[in-house]
């Protein structure tokens, strides 16, 4: 039986003001995939992940969350200012901000946020302050805080961007945890090497989407040159493609004189 | 003796107000600085503050109520500053500067065409205790508690909005909302606070106080306790000091939290300096 679809977007086209971010895109996440999204800078992955969470309406097209699916939206780390006066408790426990309008963190909240942290393995470190952990644990936190809210379905803009090799092996491991644990997860990358061609599902786009499938279907030269707009070799290594960038030019080692 | 030589100016009904209004007024900055200074409005509370001057002597030139004239025109003001802050139509501290230098000078312009010029400017530059009435008091105490109520009942949405807005606008804290009660509260602020602390250095109490405790604590929760606490210590000493001193209580109060800062500065060391210097600016 195919999955029910938890999200669709209908030719979906979205702007920002005479400026077309994304164009006719049709697209389909189904309940329990894992979808990583790749194109180069500007090629509206972003926005469609706005779109996704509902914070950028289509311009044309539609786009459909399914009735009672709970999304869960984690920024790039990038963007996060580190030097905030916050704890780890206070990041995830601030964004309840229905329902419960005391500054007081509640028993049962502090019970749910303890429980979160323990299972995304940052167990003991709620009342650290986010610049005290290591980049892993500062994704972590940010997914945790996601996490706080028992979502359906996890969007995650870069995950790994900026982070160093052991980081991204520990967010990888993680999200495959939690999508192993049934939590249908979409995000967007630039890394085709160390993310992308790990996830069960590429989607290649610039402003429209240029192909849909497994890695080794979509991660070919057509497709990338299509996508990225530059010449691009896909080698097989242990079964999964590896992408290098042949259009790159050769810049030669510095004379030395002696 | 002493006690009697220090409670000396509390026979006087204007000293009296003048520490209710000036300790309640330090509290209050020293609420609102904790978001001025962790959202890197300090240019825009410290614009603001000479926009509201505008306002003032508009009021005061077509005989309109002080807090009507000078509230509208600087609610006003701060909704525009902060709209076009979060636009960025142009460079926001270019479009600040504009358009709260321009307030400013439509006030200087106002008040030397058509008013008692000189005492009116000083005594709203810099802050007068003699001017301090009893309304003065009431406004200072209902801008006070409609602000904690505000940072109470709004604590994690505030927070939210102010440490991550992007996050906060896609789970639907309406993000612009939040900035415009921000602005409507300083823009209140500074209307209440300004016949004593004076519009050209009231910005001082919104930074000062706030910076102290955020290099004293790592917590916001922490630091909404102790910048109101910095302020109104600054502000109950300094106007007692400006007594004995015979100097302008504003800045008797300013140098003292300034004092206070310094002293923070030297005693928290390295990491002291660390969390300041990573505050934003704008």
């Amino acid at each position: 039986m195919i999955p029910q679809a938890v999200i669709r977007c209908t030719h979906m086209s979205c702007a920002y003001g005479s400026s077309v971010a994304v164009s006719d895109v049709d697209l389909e996440v189904r309940r329990g995939d894992f979808v990583g999204i790749v194109g180069p800078s500007g090629s509206g992955k972003t926005t469609l992940l706005k779109a996704v969470v509902g914070a950028v309406r289509p311009a044309h097209g539609s786009i459909e969350v399914s009735e009672g699916v709970r999304l869960a939206y984690v920024p790039q780390v990038e963007s996060v200012d580190w030097n905030f006066p916050v704890t780890v408790l206070e990041v995830i426990t601030m964004t309840r901000t229905k329902g419960r309008r005391w500054p007081r963190i509640s028993r049962a909240e502090r019970e749910d946020a303890l429980d979160v942290l323990s299972r995304l393995g940052l167990g003991g470190l709620h009342d650290r302050h986010i610049r005290e952990l290591s980049g892993g644990q500062q994704q972590r936190v940010f997914i945790a805080r996601a996490m706080f809210h028992r979502p359906d379905v996890l969007v995650l803009d870069e995950p790994t961007s900026g982070v160093d090799v052991r980081t991204r092996h520990e967010v990888l491991h993680l999200l495959a945890e939690l999508h192993a644990q049934g939590v249908t997860i979409v995000l967007t990358t630039h890394d085709l090497n160390g993310l992308a061609a790990h996830l069960p599902r590429i989607v290649c786009m610039n402003r429209t989407v240029i192909a849909d499938g497994s890695p080794t279907e979509v991660l070919n030269p057509a497709v990338l040159e299509q996508t990225y707009g530059a010449p691009m070799e896909v080698l097989q290594h242990g079964g999964m493609p590896v992408v290098l960038d042949s259009g790159a030019p050769h810049v030669p080692s510095p004379v030395r004189v002696p | 003796m002493i006690a009697a030589g220090i409670l000396e100016p509390y026979q006087f009904e204007f000293f009296r107000n003048g520490v209710v209004v000036a300790t309640l007024a330090g509290a209050l900055c020293g609420v609102l600085g904790v978001f001025v200074v962790l959202r890197g409005m300090s240019y825009i509370g410290h614009g603001l503050s000479h926009a509201v001057f505008g306002g003032a002597a508009a009021s005061a030139v077509v005989g309109l109520n002080f807090f009507v004239g000078a509230g509208i025109w600087g609610i006003t003001s701060g909704v525009l500053i902060g709209r076009i802050a979060r636009r960025r139509i142009i460079g926001a501290d270019a479009a600040i500067g504009v358009v709260t230098t321009a307030s400013f000078a439509v006030g200087l312009a106002l008040l030397n065409r058509y008013g008692q010029a000189q005492k009116s400017i000083e005594a709203v530059l810099f802050g007068s205790v003699l001017g301090v009435r009893s309304s003065d008091i009431v406004a200072v105490a209902v801008v006070f508690v409609l602000v904690l109520l505000v940072v109470t009942m709004w604590y994690r949405t505030l927070l939210f909005a102010t440490f991550d807005p992007e996050v906060a606008d896609v789970t639907g804290v309406s993000v612009q909302k939040v900035e415009a009660a921000l602005m409507v509260m300083l823009s209140l602020t500074i209307l209440v606070t300004m016949r004593v602390i004076g519009t050209l250095l009231i910005s001082a109490m919104l930074v000062i106080p706030a910076s102290v405790a955020r290099m004293l604590t790592n917590s916001f929760a922490r630091m909404l306790w102790i910048a109101p606490a910095v302020g109104a210590v600054s502000a109950f000493v300094g106007m007692n000091l400006s007594y004995f001193l015979d100097t302008s209580s504003s800045a008797t109060i300013i140098l003292v939290s300034a004092a206070v800062f310094v002293v923070s500065y030297a005693v928290t060391g390295f990491r002291g300096r660390a969390r300041i210097g990573s505050l934003h600016h704008v």
